[in-house]
């Protein structure tokens, strides 16, 4: 069984005001505060196009590839449901402005972060949409409550081309899409605040035969649930035909709790939208520096090179560049990216340290990473900052420490008291003893009282040899530096 | 016949009501009337959205001008419960029809 898997994306462009009029965009406000007689949809009211969703819309179809029309017209889309006050929705159906992009995302093979697959999709299309209000249901009263608030706001339609196969591939190109959306600005892109909306389309088919019938799943409130989703709904595919069922061309909602899909209620059969051009819009003409019309204000034009210029460096270039500067390897520049602080928080370490970037992106993923996951904080969050880090890295560095001591020193600073690294190492007599002879003292005693190792060493076992630098370790409460003490061990041996 | 099925079609989506066999023939004379745009010739030419496709779309600045204005909206409302506007729960469908009846024929 091949399963199939193409998404729509809705996300909620970044701006102050809505796609067509002056009411603010905001996430919580009282109900119908955030609305205008034209997001009302009032008799008289008449769209007008907010530059900046336009602008939002060229950036993003730019970092996806795509091909930019100068010339993108406007449809309305018509359907009846209580949050459409107008009875249908302007959107981009026909000529839409941009097309044909790609985006590129990676993936883990194995769960092991040191192999990763890079994998792409296409972008068939980008299109400007307003949003609808919401509704919200009272079945005990029998009936919905509407807030418009968000009736009018602007939309990115992002349409991904059905090359991917599953749903770890799917929440992978919606996480990259994300992060290409934030660094652009283009939308906050929170899947939370709904602020980025996705719908699956999944079917399943033999290899060599045509394509399946496909679903629509919609209700997927995160990329964990996206994922789950549809490698539910390709589960479900696969069983109901290999049982000599047949697939609806239908819509199913994602039910998180039960972890499944089931047949959305309230859709009749297939929607007949009677498309027609929006006839109060004329087109949406874009420029280029070679197209720049002579007389017309600054202010009206939108000029797809001006906008390509000034593209902040986006999450793969950020990745590579991270890799170059750092020499840290691939999969640690995607661990950094997907933690929101964490690249900031790096840098800032490898700032205000000697150690090296190499050497110092263990600690952030392995020690740093791994606490704030266990108590789910943010690296905002971090009750030990960049400097504290780097504090006592440096301790390490100059071996002031081991490395076990530095473990033992950061468990503490987890704590938060506020004391310093330094504090804490003097606290817990954790410093490494400096005087050689002390060392080689404590050397000979556990030589001494080992004969067997010592003979296994001579012998050729070099392994046995860690087991009397543990036991050394041990006699100096970790106050050791296991190199030093190799080499004095061999010394001793060999004499 | 094709035509009865998509008016009936038409009612739905549009939830009009042709009412009856007056209504349907004044229709049919509207629909003969804009027929007679299949009289021009339009090979090789581009199809007119709007009388305004040479206009320029005018871009508005991003800027917060309207809005809050939850009262005088509300007005407009027969029933509203804490600002919000009251609708029936979901769409309701409209009554199934025998596949040979349609609206029309009510009449």
């Amino acid at each position: 069984w091949v399963p199939v898997v193409g998404l729509e994306i809705h996300a909620q462009i970044s701006s102050n005001s809505k796609l067509f009029s002056g009411s603010q965009v905001q996430f919580a406000a009282p109900p119908n505060s955030l609305v205008s007689f034209f997001d009302a949809s009032l008799p008289g009211t008449l769209p007008v196009l907010n530059r900046r969703c336009v602008e939002a819309a060229v950036m993003t179809g730019l970092a996806l590839n795509c091909r930019i029309n100068k010339k993108s017209l406007f449809d309305r889309k018509h359907y009846f449901y209580a949050d459409l006050p107008a009875g249908y929705q302007i959107t981009q159906q026909r000529v839409p402005i941009a097309v044909n992009g790609s985006l590129s995302y990676s993936l883990c093979i194995d769960n092991k972060m040191s192999q990763m697959v890079t994998k792409t999709v296409r972008i068939k299309q980008i299109q400007l949409e307003q949003d609808s209000g919401k509704s919200l249901h009272d079945d005990i009263r029998s009936q919905t409550l509407v807030d418009l608030n968000r009736a009018g706001v602007g939309l990115m339609e992002v349409v991904m081309e059905p090359d991917m196969c599953c749903g770890e591939e799917a929440a992978a190109a919606v996480r990259e899409l994300q992060l290409i959306l934030q660094a652009l600005g283009s939308s906050q892109a929170v899947m939370a605040e709904g602020q980025l909306r996705v719908d699956a389309n999944v079917s399943v088919h033999h290899p060599g035969e045509p394509y399946g019938v496909r679903t629509e799943v919609k209700n997927i409130n995160s990329l964990r649930f996206l994922a789950k989703a549809v490698d539910y709904e390709i589960q479900r595919q696969i069983e109901e035909l290999e049982n000599g069922g047949t697939i609806l061309n239908e819509t199913r909602a994602f039910d998180s709790k039960l972890g499944c899909t089931v047949p959305m209620r309230d859709k009749e059969g297939k929607q007949d939208y009677r498309f027609m051009p929006e006839p109060n819009l004329p087109p949406l003409i874009l420029y280029d520096a070679k197209s720049l019309p002579a007389n017309m204000s600054h202010q009206q034009v939108v000029n797809i090179d001006w906008i390509h210029e000034r593209l902040p460096d986006l999450p793969s270039v950020k990745r590579a560049k991270l890799v170059e500067q750092y020499g840290i390897l691939p999969e640690h520049s995607f661990t950094l990216l997907n933690e929101d602080g964490l690249t900031e928080f790096f840098e800032n370490v490898v700032k205000q340290t000697q150690m090296k970037p190499r050497k110092v992106i263990g600690w952030i993923l392995n020690d740093l990473l791994s606490y704030l996951k266990q108590h789910s904080l943010t690296v905002k969050e971090s009750p030990v900052s960049s400097f504290l880090l780097a504090d006592l890295l440096n301790l390490l560095e100059k071996k002031e420490i081991s490395a076990a001591a530095a473990k033992q020193v950061l468990a503490e600073l987890w704590k938060g008291e506020g004391k310093t690294p330094l504090e804490i190492v003097k606290e817990k007599k954790l410093e490494l003893i400096q005087d050689q002879k002390e060392l080689e003292q404590i050397c000979q005693v556990v030589i001494d009282g080992h004969e067997n190792e010592v003979m296994a060493i001579k012998a050729g076992n070099r392994k046995v040899l860690n087991k009397l630098i543990g036991l050394v370790q041990r006699e100096t409460h970790g106050r050791s530096n296991p190199v030093l003490v190799k080499q004095l061990l061999e010394k001793k041996l060999s004499e | 016949r094709a035509a009865a099925e998509l008016l009936a079609h038409l009612e739905r989506l549009a939830l009009v009501d042709f009412r009856d066999a007056e209504g349907v023939e004044r229709l049919q004379k509207a629909i003969q009337f804009a027929d007679r745009l299949q009289e021009v010739n339009t090979d090789g030419v581009e199809p007119m959205d709007s009388v305004l496709e040479d206009r320029c779309l005018y871009l508005r600045e991003d800027n917060v001008t309207e809005g809050n204005c939850t009262k005088e909206l509300l007005k407009n409302a027969r029933e509203k419960v804490e600002e919000y506007f009251v609708a029936p729960p979901g769409n309701i469908p409209l009554p199934k029809l025998d596949e040979q009846e349609t609206f029309l024929q009510g009449s």
